[in-house]
């Protein structure tokens, strides 16, 4: 598997996104904002948190119109694949691969924990290692995690399997519990938590080494 | 523009004596121009000349077989092994944290991380350590929130975990706050890079955010005492902007990896001005500057405004000639400012030009070196008088005011805010005793602590001194790790009073006394004074911030107790009840002598624990609130009841110090207390963890109410 990381000015989990992919077994390429295409044969498109721009004008925003943005979307338009995690979920949302925007914070305070989450389905590359209803632990580290939606998507999103993750206890205000989403080819994912943070045991879990060794399983059968 | 004219009004209103303006006639000859008096107010005032702390601050050891850099750069360095280096300090940013909190906090985040990259090292972790006024004092709440919002803010954009902290309450800080900001970094050992500029007519290079009015005359403002019309001072705090300092950090680092700078320094206090004195000053050179060349935000802007701005997100760097179309080249790829403003001369002279005009023409050496020095009268601090009885008191009601006390409650409402985890490699977060943050791609880890107790410091400013070093020494310790070096941040009154200064000299001298017996240099510092609102000063509060070093994560003491462990003390309790956070918080009393420290019986502890941790399930040391408050801490963590066999009020709230509490699963009891038996340290088993009661002595409560209590207090308290 290739992944491919992209770095905005402003990302401060492009180190943390690579060590885990390089972890789980993937080749790695870093990527820059100005970046028209991205290399050849890249798998995944890893989105990493941080401030992107500062968070300036709206959190993802100013990064969902850069160069490499329309790289990364063409490359989802011909099916591959695109992780988006914490800031990265804020960009993807701005560039309309996932449906639905992240609020400000229900307590309006910038909260950083481990929280459970519970996997709301198991039908995606990025989760097809758990059974829906496994609890899993990643940390969340966010300002702006409160997910929404209108009522049409929600109902689409629940009609179509596509919550990945939800909150055992809600953090955020987030509609519906909701961590992380798919999108309706189910090959972009985007998730608040930060599986990246949960690959060693140094760092006080492993869950999230499930997310990467599911989806390199899934490239392998490609 | 016409200048002002200089009159005594106007040097007094820039901080400077009339001896000391004199000293200006003297050297320069003539009578200042305005950017003139500009500049040696910047650089004359107490927060960058050290003038008053300079002869005291020469007494500390400083060296060490592990220190390749002592106090004098922008942080010190120190050797970690595999050729690797740790780069840390600590600062203050006190007096804009009060005026304006969010600011305030977050540019004090910001100037310590660029103290750290300015020579060469990525921050891998920061920490802060915070003085409030009390509770029920109505500014505090609007403060802690706008300090705690304003770290994170900055932090947390910039991407350094903040690993571990203090925060205390005590009225003594009500007009006036505490912001100590830390921040480490890692660099090769032979890849730091220093201040001193060298070679003559070399570019200067002024790097990142664009310069404006904010902040002009901040270290003056610094440096003085406040009064009822410090709302008029807001504008002279600066506003950061994290997004800016995470791209200059990146720059700056591939600069440096690019091979083309001779000398970097940040901007900080007084900005351009300090910044370009002290490369100079460093490397014997003179230097010049065309002011007109320097990237403006504002339109404008004056001499005097652009030399003493404190605008941040700014470095200023001799840039080797050759080298100008790659560094500029890195710096367009970050979208940053990139201007030679001046450049290298080689005689002593500091030498401003704008537009067409001369603006200031010094002598640049006199401006750092002949800056004034001062032998403060200090007057010993009197013995404590004796502590009034201390009557016996039901322990859980004592365990209650203290866990019921934001100082001593669950800091999860503060720790929350801050990033803790960014950069994937934190070991051991905020909340059980130092923090870890593991080098990243290698076994070893980092241990960060920062400690004081200022009422002991109060009560004995030398034993205080020591105590806050002993106690930074055993929290590195509790995690397993070997403590390195120190970095201190000594936040004082009005040094021009001599019972203020007799605290600081005394401090100074018990800090002295402990690093050299513990082996933990001083490396880096800061000095804070004019901490002092209408005439009342702060508690004297020399925060000790402290590394250490595990080779492999092995060393670590990571764990929680379990089930069943039993509860032991290392050290001698005798019962100190003098100046204990018992009497503050229960008692309302502040009376009594410090406890005393015993070097000797530290330097043993800490090793024995250190050599016997394969024994130990978890450790904690022991200090504010003794035995009682540190056993519940490490109980109610790890989600456990807890029974102490130990009874009376001094022997379970006592803070006598060079102890430990360490939970150890029951077939490792014999062989600890064989240890100790050989090493001659007194080690007593005190009870054990389990259950889902507290039980002191003869007292208990459930777990599930005290627990409640202690984790809403902090937010109870201050809302």
């Amino acid at each position: 598997m290739k992944a491919a990381v992209i770095t905005f000015p402003g990302s401060n989990c492009d180190r943390d996104l690579a060590v885990a992919f390089e972890a789980a077994g993937a080749e790695v390429v870093r990527v820059w904002h100005k970046d028209t295409d991205l290399p050849a044969g890249v798998d995944v498109v890893g989105v990493p948190g941080g401030f992107s721009f500062g968070d300036y004008l709206r959190c993802g925003a100013i990064a969902a119109r850069s160069p490499i943005a329309g790289a990364m979307i063409r490359h989802a338009e011909r099916g591959g694949y695109v992780l988006g995690i914490c800031n990265g979920f804020q960009v993807l949302t701005e560039t309309g691969l996932l449906p639905g925007a992240l609020m400000r914070n229900a307590g309006l305070k910038f909260i950083c924990r481990p929280v459970e989450l519970s996997v709301a389905t198991a039908d995606s590359a990025f989760t097809a290692g758990w059974a829906v209803g496994d609890v899993v632990r990643f940390p969340i580290a966010h300002h702006d995690g409160n997910y929404t939606a209108d009522p049409d998507t929600l109902a689409r999103l629940r009609a179509e399997d596509r919550v990945a993750f939800t909150y055992l206890e809600n953090p955020n205000g987030s509609m519906a519990d909701i961590a992380g989403v798919l999108s309706d080819n189910r090959r972009v994912l985007g998730l608040m938590p930060h599986p990246e943070r949960a690959v060693d045991p140094a760092q006080g879990g492993t869950d999230g080494m499930g997310m990467f060794r599911s989806l390199l399983g899934a490239m392998a059968l490609v | 523009m016409t200048e002002p004219v200089i009159t005594p009004e106007l040097i007094a209103a820039h901080g400077l004596k009339p001896d000391e303006y004199q000293r200006i006639l003297d050297i320069i000859g003539r009578e200042p121009t305005f950017t003139e008096l500009g500049i040696f107010s910047a650089m004359w005032n107490e927060h960058c000349s050290y003038k008053s702390s300079k002869k005291w601050l020469r007494t500390l050891p400083t060296t060490g077989p592990q220190v390749i850099c002592g106090p004098g750069e922008n942080a010190g360095v120190v050797d970690i092994g595999d050729g690797q280096a740790v780069i840390f300090k600590m600062e203050s940013h006190n007096h804009p944290s009060y005026i304006e909190p969010y600011q305030g906090a977050a540019t004090g985040v910001g100037g310590i991380l660029r103290d750290v990259f300015t020579m060469g090292a990525r921050p891998i972790a920061a920490m802060n350590a915070l003085s409030f006024g009390e509770p029920k004092h109505p500014k505090t709440a609007h403060i802690v929130k706008g300090v705690v919002e304003g770290i994170g803010g900055y932090g947390n954009a910039f991407g350094v975990p903040t690993v571990g902290g203090e925060v205390r309450f005590h009225r003594a800080y009500n007009g006036n706050c505490l912001v100590n900001a830390f921040a480490a970094g890692l660099a090769d050992a032979d890849k730091i890079f220093y201040s001193a500029a060298s070679g003559v007519g070399m570019p200067v290079v002024y790097l990142g955010a664009k310069t404006g009015r904010d902040g002009v005359g901040g270290a003056t403002m610094a440096s003085a005492e406040f009064d009822d019309t410090i709302e008029e001072k807001r504008p002279t705090v600066q506003v950061g902007d994290p997004f800016t300092e995470k791209r200059l950090l990146e720059a700056c680092l591939e600069l440096m990896a690019s091979d083309s700078v001779i000398s970097i320094q940040d901007m900080g206090a007084a900005g351009l001005t300090c910044s370009a004195v002290e490369m100079g000053d460093k490397g014997d050179l003179g230097i010049k500057l065309q002011l007109d060349a320097v990237p403006q935000r504002e339109a404008n802007m004056t001499a005097y405004e652009m030399m003493l701005s404190e605008s941040q997100e700014r470095m200023l760097m001799v840039l080797k000639p050759e080298k100008e179309a790659e560094a500029r080249a890195i710096f367009q790829k970050w979208d940053l400012d990139f201007a030679i403003v001046g450049e290298t001369i080689p005689e002593d002279r500091f030498l401003i030009l704008h537009g067409n005009e001369v603006k200031a023409d010094l002598p640049l050496k006199a401006l750092s070196g002949n800056a004034p020095e001062y032998d403060r009268p200090w007057i010993e601090t009197p013995p404590a008088a004796p502590m009034a009885e201390v009557p016996e008191i039901d322990a859980i009601d004592g365990l209650k005011a203290l866990i019921g006390s934001p100082s001593y409650a669950h800091k999860a409402w503060v720790w929350e805010q801050y990033d803790s985890q960014v950069m994937a490699d934190t070991v051991r977060a905020p909340g059980l005793g130092a923090g870890v943050v593991r080098v990243h791609g290698t076994p070893k880890a980092l241990a960060f602590t920062s400690d004081v107790t200022p009422r002991y410091v109060k009560a004995n400013p030398f034993e205080g001194g020591k105590q806050a070093v002993a106690e930074a020494y055993r929290n590195l310790t509790a995690v397993g790790a070997t403590p390195l070096a120190t970095t201190d941040n000594m936040n004082f009154g009005n040094p021009e009073k001599p019972e203020i200064m007799g605290q600081f000299v005394g401090a100074i001298k018990g800090i002295g006394a402990a690093v050299a017996a513990l082996d933990m240099p001083i490396v880096s510092g800061n000095v804070s004074l004019y901490n002092e609102t209408d005439g009342v000063a702060i508690l004297p509060t020399p925060t000790i911030g402290a590394v250490g070093l595990l080779n492999t994560l092995d060393e670590m003491i990571a764990g929680q107790p379990e089930e069943g462990d039993v509860a032991l003390v290392i050290g001698e309790t005798m019962g100190h009840l003098g100046q204990s956070a018992l009497l503050a918080e229960l008692l309302g009393r502040e009376d009594g002598d410090a406890p005393h420290v015993d070097l000797e019986a530290e330097r043993r502890h800490g090793d024995f624990l250190r050599a016997n941790r394969k024994h130990v399930t978890a450790a904690t040391d022991l200090s504010d609130g003794g035995l009682a408050l540190a056993a519940f801490k490490m109980a109610e963590g790890a989600g456990l009841g807890l029974t102490l066999t130990v009874t009376g009020t001094a022997n379970l709230f006592g803070e006598d110090q060079a102890r430990y509490l360490v939970a150890c699963h029951p077939d490792q009891t014999k062989a600890l207390q064989a240890a100790a038996e050989a090493a001659g340290v007194p080690l007593a088993q005190v009870g054990q963890f389990g259950g889902d009661w507290v039980t002191l002595g003869t007292a208990s409560a459930p777990l599930v109410e005290l627990s409640r209590l202690y984790r809403a207090a902090f937010a109870t308290a201050i809302v």
